[in-house]
């Protein structure tokens, strides 16, 4: 217990250190916002039927960032094989290495995603399922993209990589997220939507660990 | 039987006679197959465009084997560390996304007769698109690492994860696909089938099968081969 909450301290300080990672994202994503009225137009008509998608995409765009610094550092410097050797089993590691990317990136970009909606014409009174959806989204992308991170260990083209092995996976909770927008939009329940969603999540938080343990060890060889 | 053949020595033995045999049988059903399809006659709706069909879907239906077999190859690979199995997942890779790719070709040459429109974003069409993106990501990140046996590796894990993943992303586009309001143009797809287009369809399907078969065995047969060059010029400067 000590060396888990020891680890995810790390990670979070890591994540934190060093030219604040999460408002990087941060500014990241609403960078990502702005350029959309500008390539597609500032019409409210245009944008409106699009925002809660839009903010989706930014969202999963936004959470591949630093995933590469993920394990790729850690890899670098030895300290992922001390970690393999520490008492914590690698899959452990990689679920807290996860959680704490959630923590760091995805908390502040889900808090981020009702902002960057309703600047894009979204309905204010969606801001909680926007915010809600969005955590649970993240979630899932965080445990995806690492994933991804620790299959692309030791190649040398990491970031686009990543991006290439993560951005096919993460279609589902897009669709189910942006799905539950929508669904709200048309006064239908947003509660199936985000019941897909959750149970993405879940799927990804259990069993990423295992598969990505494996491509660790691998890359340790 | 299957397990038998695991041995690459023996692989290598009974393939040997099988490759002029599989490659002289697709060479044959793809001609059949192509004969078939001119003679058919035109269908009263989609006219001579239907003959893109004998093509596209035969290509779709191997381009979603081929995953299935990479996938299961890896599976394989990553439980019983066998490297006959990695061979047969790197050998699946190409020939699939080639398909894949064909498939989404010739469906959007159909399309823009048929539906008046190049894409047009369907729940199938959708997956397809997304199905290629695995063959991508998997070529990808299999080119990327220099160590081929870490390589292969972690191109099983990820063919593993794509396998698990494919049921759920076409789950997904199809669940995303009814909450769109579905194109109506879709609608006007043709009426089942006629037996004078199913004739054609049902050789080319088993000819395009075929054709798989030879690539995917000549590929793997390559592969033994590559490595076992590798092995002996490895031997070679040891013993110089």
């Amino acid at each position: 217990m000590t060396a888990l909450r020891a680890l995810l301290k790390r990670e979070l300080s890591l994540a934190w250190g060093g030219g604040g990672g999460p408002l990087l994202a941060c500014g990241f994503f609403l960078a990502l916002t702005a350029i959309v009225p500008l390539a597609a137009g500032g019409d409210p008509r245009v944008l409106q039927p699009v925002a809660g998608g839009i903010a989706w995409v930014a969202l999963a765009l936004a959470s591949l960032l630093s995933l590469e610094r993920l394990f790729e550092r850690d890899f670098e410097d030895g300290a992922l094989d001390l970690l393999a050797l520490g008492p914590l089993p690698l899959e452990a590691v990689f679920a807290v290495k996860a959680l704490a990317q959630w923590l760091a990136i995805g908390l502040p970009l889900a808090l981020a995603a009702p902002v960057a909606a309703i600047a894009l014409g979204a309905d204010p009174g969606q801001a909680p399922l926007i915010l809600g959806s969005a955590l649970l989204g993240s979630l899932g992308f965080a445990f995806t993209g690492a994933l991804g991170a620790a299959l692309a260990l030791g190649s040398k083209r990491g970031g686009l990589l990543i991006a290439v092995v993560v951005l096919p996976l993460l279609i589902p909770p897009v669709i189910f997220g942006a799905g539950a927008l929508e669904q709200a939009l048309t006064g239908l329940s947003p509660w199936p939507a985000l019941a897909l969603l959750g149970a993405y999540a879940l799927f990804a938080a259990a069993l990423s660990p295992v598969a990505g343990a494996a491509a660790v060890r691998n890359a340790q060889g | 039987m299957v397990f038998g053949l695991a041995n690459p020595d023996r692989f290598m033995r009974f393939t040997r006679p099988l490759m002029p045999v599989v490659w002289a049988l697709a060479v044959v059903l793809l001609l059949a197959g192509t004969w078939l399809s001119f003679t058919a006659p035109e269908d009263y709706q989609q006219l001579d465009t239907v003959r893109i069909m004998f093509v596209h879907v035969p290509a779709a239906w191997l381009g979603l084997f081929a995953y299935v077999a990479l996938g299961v190859s890896s599976f394989f690979a990553l439980v019983f560390r066998h490297p006959l199995a990695d061979a047969a997942a790197r050998a699946a890779a190409l020939p699939g996304a080639v398909f894949t790719a064909l498939a989404l070709a010739t469906g959007s040459l159909w399309g823009k007769p048929m539906w008046g429109a190049w894409w047009v974003w369907d729940a199938r069409l959708t997956s397809v698109v997304v199905l290629f993106l695995f063959y991508v990501a998997y070529m990808a990140l299999r080119a990327a690492i220099d160590d081929e046996q870490k390589a292969a590796r972690a191109a099983a894990v990820l063919g593993l994860v794509g396998l698990v993943n494919l049921p759920i992303v076409k789950f997904s586009v199809d669940w995303w696909n009814t909450l769109h309001q579905p194109a109506s143009l879709l609608r006007a797809e043709g009426p089942s089938m006629t037996a004078a287009h199913l004739a054609p369809l049902l050789v080319m399907g088993l000819a395009y099968t075929v054709l798989f078969t030879a690539l995917w065995l000549t590929d793997i047969r390559t592969e033994v081969r590559r490595r076992r060059v590798l092995s002996l010029r490895a031997r070679a400067v040891q013993e110089a």
